[in-house]
């Protein structure tokens, strides 16, 4: 690395390189915006007023935030282990199975049991969708980022089969589940402020928010303090080393891979059991290849994937915003933003960083000469 | 004879739906070969598609919009290889980000340049590339078998139609038979080992870069201007990655390929056909399992049930010359 120019600072290659990259997006998006005939400075204040200015728009960027917090740190458990998992969406979307299962088919039972069931079930369902590509990739060398795609499509059809031929309520014309039952519903946190009269604005935010927190420190606790984390960095820092080091490697692979497909489970929680109440077509909606981004964004650490959620959650809403109050732009130029941010902070990483390299190399000749 | 109308007819839109997959899949071949991995295909096909639907739209040709198709496809193929080949970053998440990019682009700029909600106008004739009677055709029309295999299932498509099945002989010849196709391959197997010989790795690699660009042009232009009369929202509808499970189940070659892309194709407008009718054994078939069919075949071939798919040693790996 050191041919690149200087190495970076860990809190700049943290802060200042995803800042620069994301700056660089959303410069390229002003173009795009400028050449649609709209005034940039405008748009970007009203999709920031949109996404942070009423409680509401924070609700809903927090919601939003909570599908990108558990689509990222899917990626970046997998990604911490050298795998590239690009079948989260797949695996999000076959989960939404399991919570149905939960909803609709446990209703008897009383809604605390039935929201534990809905987790247990979810994480099992998109772990199981996981794992014949974790176990191909594993035990046969099949390359994991074709047959994910692959799975992701396979679960298309069997998604549309099961809601067509099996889930419909025959009376519905509709390819989608009847709605969930009042307590087989995960809570607004608008109702649990208001279990303690707090007063909240409505919004679709309701406790998976909560869950999601709880994994991003789950996943920091396992990643960085126990001996699964650390069997599942050396796996990705070095397969040879862990083969070296007596590592069950096909082993972690599956398993690195399950805990990833269960993490993108949980956005059925969200979707499915916290706000649309049934499970129906195509619900998954891209967020599982936006985590992708949120990854990239939060160098997969937990707070970052957290923070670069909430950016995303952000952008969802305001985009929305955007859309409404200017009939020439579409919730499609939000789709771009976020295809821009994963090019610059995904694929073209490596363009700024020698430049900055260089540039931290001329501000401080003395740190670099210790480091070198 | 009704029943030879029904096969010819099936045969017939096979080749259709073949066509767009049968251009990408050779646009990866290409592209895959050299050591870029290119999950962008999708995102390609559906920029083509648009510009060409717009183009055709405006400048009142089919030519125009070929043209507009393939310079588009280039541009982002270009994009992909500027971020992989000159700055080694990571070739799936770049392929992703071109799929996404051109997914908001195309119906950001149909929108509100057409303001039909995503879509361009709809073409006229002139503004389209025809079906193309073959010579002869109506003449041996009446022919039982042979007569009905020339006049309805290889005459009357349109000129893209034949030039994709040119490709496939052409390829084979360019990749296995030129010196240009030899260092392609080889900076695809040992990049390091065409570098010592002088060949310039990162150019071969932009070439075939381009040359991906080009056909995945052509492939979203037949979409928009040849088999549809106009571009609509996400049209490709992962004829993309279609194109990338034939390429996998065609394990890197150009003429498997092409019966790989035509089993697809055939595979679609068997199900196409078959929507809601009821079979002598199986009842009504779910059409979403003859839809998860090619992938389910890929995802069998790459874990060796089917021979085994070997892919070309460098994908995926950026060259760094010097250690």
């Amino acid at each position: 690395m050191s041919a690149r120019g200087g190495e970076l600072p860990w809190w700049a290659d943290a802060l200042v390189m995803p800042a620069l990259n994301l700056a660089l997006a959303f410069l390229v998006s002003g173009g795009v915006l400028l050449a649609l005939g709209e005034d940039p400075i405008e748009c970007v204040q009203i999709m920031f007023n949109g996404a942070f200015g009423t409680g509401s728009g924070i609700g809903y960027t927090l919601f939003y935030a909570t599908n990108f917090i558990f689509t990222g740190l899917a990626f970046a458990v997998a990604f911490h282990a050298g795998l590239f998992n690009i079948g989260v969406e797949g695996q999000a979307y076959i989960a939404g199975l399991g919570v149905a299962l939960a909803s609709l088919y446990f209703e008897f039972l009383p809604a605390p049991l039935i929201i534990l069931l809905a987790i247990v079930f979810s994480a099992a369902f998109g772990a199981a969708w996981a794992f014949i590509p974790a176990y191909l990739q594993a035990k046969r060398g099949s390359h994991l980022v074709i047959t994910t795609i692959m799975f992701n499509f396979i679960a298309t059809a069997l998604m549309a089969f099961l809601l067509v031929n099996v889930l419909k309520p025959t009376a519905s014309m509709a390819p989608e589940t009847r709605t969930f039952a009042e307590h087989a519903r995960l809570p607004l946190m608008q109702d649990v402020f208001g279990w303690f009269g707090v007063p909240m604005a409505q919004s679709p935010l309701n406790l998976s928010f909560v869950w999601a927190l709880i994994c991003a420190a789950a996943v920091a606790v396992l990643i960085w303090r126990t001996r699964l984390g650390y069997e599942l960095r050396t796996l990705g820092a070095s397969p040879d080393a862990a083969v070296y080091a007596g590592m069950p490697v096909t082993r972690l692979t599956i398993i690195a891979l399950m805990i990833s497909g269960a993490l993108g489970g949980f956005l059925a929680l969200n979707e499915v059991m916290g706000s649309q109440n049934r499970l129906f077509l195509e619900f998954s909606g891209g967020y599982g290849f936006v985590g992708i981004a949120v990854a990239l964004m939060g160098r997969s650490r937990s707070i970052g994937i957290v923070l670069a959620a909430i950016l995303f959650g952000a952008l969802y809403q305001g985009g929305a915003e955007l859309a409404f109050d200017k009939p020439n732009i579409t919730r499609d130029m939000v789709v771009l933003v976020q295809g821009l941010v994963i090019l610059m902070a995904g694929a073209l990483e490596h363009m700024l960083r020698p430049a900055v390299g260089r540039l931290f190399a001329g501000l401080s000749p003395a740190s670099t000469a210790q480091e070198a | 004879m009704e029943y030879l109308d029904t096969i010819a007819q099936v045969l017939a839109s096979t080749i259709r739906l073949t066509i767009p997959l049968l251009f990408a899949c050779l646009a990866g071949l290409y592209s895959e070969r050299s050591g870029v991995f290119d999950i962008g295909l999708e995102g390609k096909m559906l920029v083509a598609a648009f510009a060409a639907g717009a183009a055709a739209a405006v400048g009142h040709s089919p030519w125009l919009g070929l043209l507009a198709g393939v310079g588009t496809s280039v541009a982002f193929a270009l994009l992909h290889g500027f971020a992989v080949i000159t700055h080694r970053g990571d070739q799936i998440v770049s392929g992703v980000a071109v799929n996404i990019i051109a997914l908001g682009l195309s119906a950001q700029l149909g929108s509100t340049w057409f303001g039909l909600g995503g879509q361009t106008p709809q073409l006229q004739p002139e503004e389209r590339f025809l079906e193309l009677t073959l010579p002869g055709a109506e003449a041996v029309a009446s022919v039982p078998v042979l007569g009905q295999i020339y006049s309805q299932i290889l005459s009357g498509h349109s000129i893209l139609v034949y030039f994709a099945f040119a490709m496939v002989p052409l390829t084979w010849w360019v990749l296995f038979r030129t010196r240009f196709g030899l260092r392609l391959r080889a900076v695809g197997e040992n990049p390091a080992a065409a570098d010592t010989a002088g060949v310039s790795v990162n150019g071969m690699r932009y070439a075939a870069v381009v040359c991906c660009g080009v056909l995945c042009g052509f492939a979203g232009t037949y979409l928009s201007i040849a088999q549809s009369a106009g571009f609509s929202r996400s049209m490709t509808a992962g004829k993309g990655f279609i194109a990338l499970a034939a390429l996998v189940f065609a394990k890197w070659q150009p003429v498997p390929a092409m019966w790989a892309c035509l089993l697809f194709g055939f595979l679609d407008a068997v199900a196409i056909r078959l929507q809601g009718t009821e079979l002598p054994l199986a009842g009504i078939l779910p059409v979403q399992l003859m839809q998860a069919v090619p992938y389910i075949l890929t995802v069998a071939l790459l874990a060796g049930f089917i021979g085994r798919a070997t892919p070309p040693k460098a994908g995926g790996v950026p060259y760094v010359k010097e250690r």
